[in-house]
Order: C-alpha cells, then sequence, then structure tokens
C-alpha cells in the first residue's frame, strides 16, 4: 500500500503554493519589462533576460508541472541530455560568432 | 483512481516489471515531447539571439503603446490561463468533473485571448510594413525571425486550444481519466514556458524608446 500513498502525496503543491509562484513569475516579467526601458547594452540586457527566463523556466517546470515531484531519475534523464543538446547547437553558434567580432567593430 | 496500467507503473523499479519513473507511459510520452520540442524552439531561439546581436541595424519597431502594452498583457494571460490549468488538474484528482471541464474551458478562454491579442499586434506590424522578407526599419532577417518564432508559438497554442477542447469534452463524458486531464496540463504548461523566452527575447530585445 505503500506506492498508493506516495501516488497520492506525489500530486504537488498546494493552491496557495502555486498562486505564490503565479505572483512571482507576473513580478520576474515587471522586472524584465521594467529593464527593457533601462537602455542597456544589447549583450548585457540578453544576458540578463535569458538568465531571468531560466528562473521562470525552472519555477514553472518545478511547479506547475510539478516536475519537483516527479522521480528525481526523471529529471536526471531528461534535463541534462536537454542541456547537452542545447550546447551543441550553441557550439556552432560561438564558433562562427567569435570569427565575426572583428567584422563588427569596423 | 488509477487504472491497472498505472499502477503497475507506479510499482518500484526493483519489484520487477515497474517503471523507474513511476508515471504512465502517456505522461512519459508527453515529456518526452517535451524534450523534443524545446530543442525545435531552441534550435529557432538560438538563430534568433545570434542574428539579433550580429545585426547593429537590427529593428526596434515595438514602441510601449501598443506592443509592449500588448504583449505583456498577453504574458499576463497566458500565465494565468496556466493557473488555472493547474487548477483543472486538482479538480480531476478529486474527482470533481464539473470543476475540472470549468477550470478547463477557463484556460481555453485564456488562450483563446492571447491568441486575439496576439493577431492583432501581427496585423498592426503588417500594416506598418513588414513582411517575411522585408520591413521599412533595418535588416530583413526581422521579419522572418519575427514571423517565425512567434507564428510557431502561436500554432502551438492553437493545437493545445483544440486539445484542451477535446481533453474536456472526452473528461466531462468520462471518457477520458485524471491522466489524460494531467498530460494535457503538461503541455499547455510548456506553451506559457515557451513564450516566457519569446516575450523578453523578440519584444523587449527590440522596444523603441
Amino acid at each position: 500500500m505503500s506506492t498508493h500513498a506516495h501516488a497520492g502525496e506525489a500530486h504537488g503543491a498546494s493552491v496557495g503554493t502555486n498562486l505564490a509562484i503565479w505572483i512571482g513569475l507576473v513580478a520576474i516579467t515587471g522586472l524584465e519589462v521594467f529593464l527593457a526601458y533601462e537602455e542597456l547594452q544589447p549583450k548585457v540586457m540578453l544576458t540578463i533576460l535569458i538568465g531571468l527566463s531560466l528562473v521562470k523556466a525552472a519555477m514553472i517546470m518545478s511547479y506547475f508541472m510539478h516536475l519537483k515531484f516527479e522521480k528525481f531519475s526523471l529529471v536526471l534523464w531528461l534535463i541534462p541530455a536537454m542541456i547537452f543538446c542545447i550546447l551543441v547547437m550553441m557550439l556552432v553558434f560561438f564558433t562562427e560568432a567569435f570569427s565575426s567580432f572583428p567584422l563588427m567593430h569596423h | 483512481m488509477h487504472d491497472v496500467h498505472t499502477e503497475t507503473a507506479l510499482d518500484s523499479a526493483w519489484s520487477g516489471g515497474g517503471s523507474p519513473f513511476a508515471m504512465g507511459s502517456k505522461k512519459l510520452g508527453m515529456w518526452l515531447f517535451i524534450v523534443s520540442d524545446t530543442l525545435t524552439f531552441s534550435a529557432l531561439l538560438v538563430v534568433y539571439t545570434y542574428s539579433r546581436i550580429m545585426n547593429p541595424d537590427w529593428p526596434k519597431p515595438f514602441p510601449m503603446n501598443p506592443a509592449i502594452i500588448f504583449s505583456t498583457t498577453m504574458t499576463v494571460v497566458l500565465l494565468a490561463s496556466s493557473l488555472t490549468m493547474v487548477m483543472a488538474v486538482m479538480a480531476s484528482q478529486r474527482n470533481d468533473r464539473k470543476a475540472t471541464v470549468l477550470w478547463m474551458i477557463a484556460t481555453m478562454a485564456g488562450g483563446l485571448t492571447f491568441m486575439g491579442l496576439h493577431l492583432r499586434e501581427w496585423f498592426h506590424l503588417i500594416e506598418e510594413g513588414a513582411t517575411i522578407t522585408h520591413n521599412p526599419w533595418g535588416t530583413p532577417l526581422f521579419g522572418a525571425v519575427f514571423f517565425g518564432v512567434t507564428g510557431m508559438h502561436m500554432t502551438h497554442v492553437l493545437i493545445g486550444v483544440i486539445y484542451l477542447g477535446i481533453v474536456a469534452t472526452g473528461y466531462g463524458r468520462g471518457k477520458f481519466s485524471a491522466e489524460d486531464v494531467e498530460v494535457n496540463g503538461l503541455y499547455w504548461h510548456f506553451v506559457d514556458l515557451v513564450w516566457m523566452f519569446v516575450f523578453p527575447l523578440i519584444y523587449l530585445m527590440s522596444v523603441k524608446y
């Protein structure tokens, strides 16, 4: 019967916690819109925005998609492989991007 | 609550024949689809960010009013529809079919509102002269990237709304289980998650001051 108990409690956070996560997501969105009007360098802006988006993605996956409440083996199976694939994609662009930097500053 | 198939999957991995991830095959399948779809969107967004940084004359066609106000509203609406989806999944786990269907209808309304606002945004840009191959502001790449990335996302929202309609109807009639609602929820949250990258990278990186 232990599997039953586990299945029962595996279904995530309370309404209050989910509401708090939602408020957090809206607040980060507000911060992003505020930053858009700070006229930062595109590269700095891009880095901050991707960082904040990753935080939001982690919040959505952990609570709304209740990955936090699944077996940790699922996270280990999906996430590192996904990050690896994205990095491989980036690898192509980074090489290209660095070789084009001298052209940009002409 | 769980059918025989799910019950087997929930058994411990060490007791023989169980799933190491303790979940049904539908949910596992959706997670695999989400990972592969993440890579599709990653490819688009990696190409976009590269083009955005490498082109100093990248257009900045989004003024505060209407583009940024619209897209921020769209973001909040999509986030709200994720919250209603969470409520739908919770209701389905209590076996409350009526509440589940109502929360799912609220989620669909959120998705449709998002699409309506987004299409207005699109037509606004098209009126100003932006097409896939040309625009009046700068590098012609902008149109292909903007309509490509947001169009891809909007297609996912449309599919999500249809998917929600089918599952809500089937669940209301007792043909689908709570697991089907949960799997539908995973897809919907993923569509929301992708927008969390598209909105800042496409809109907020090209604000007209």
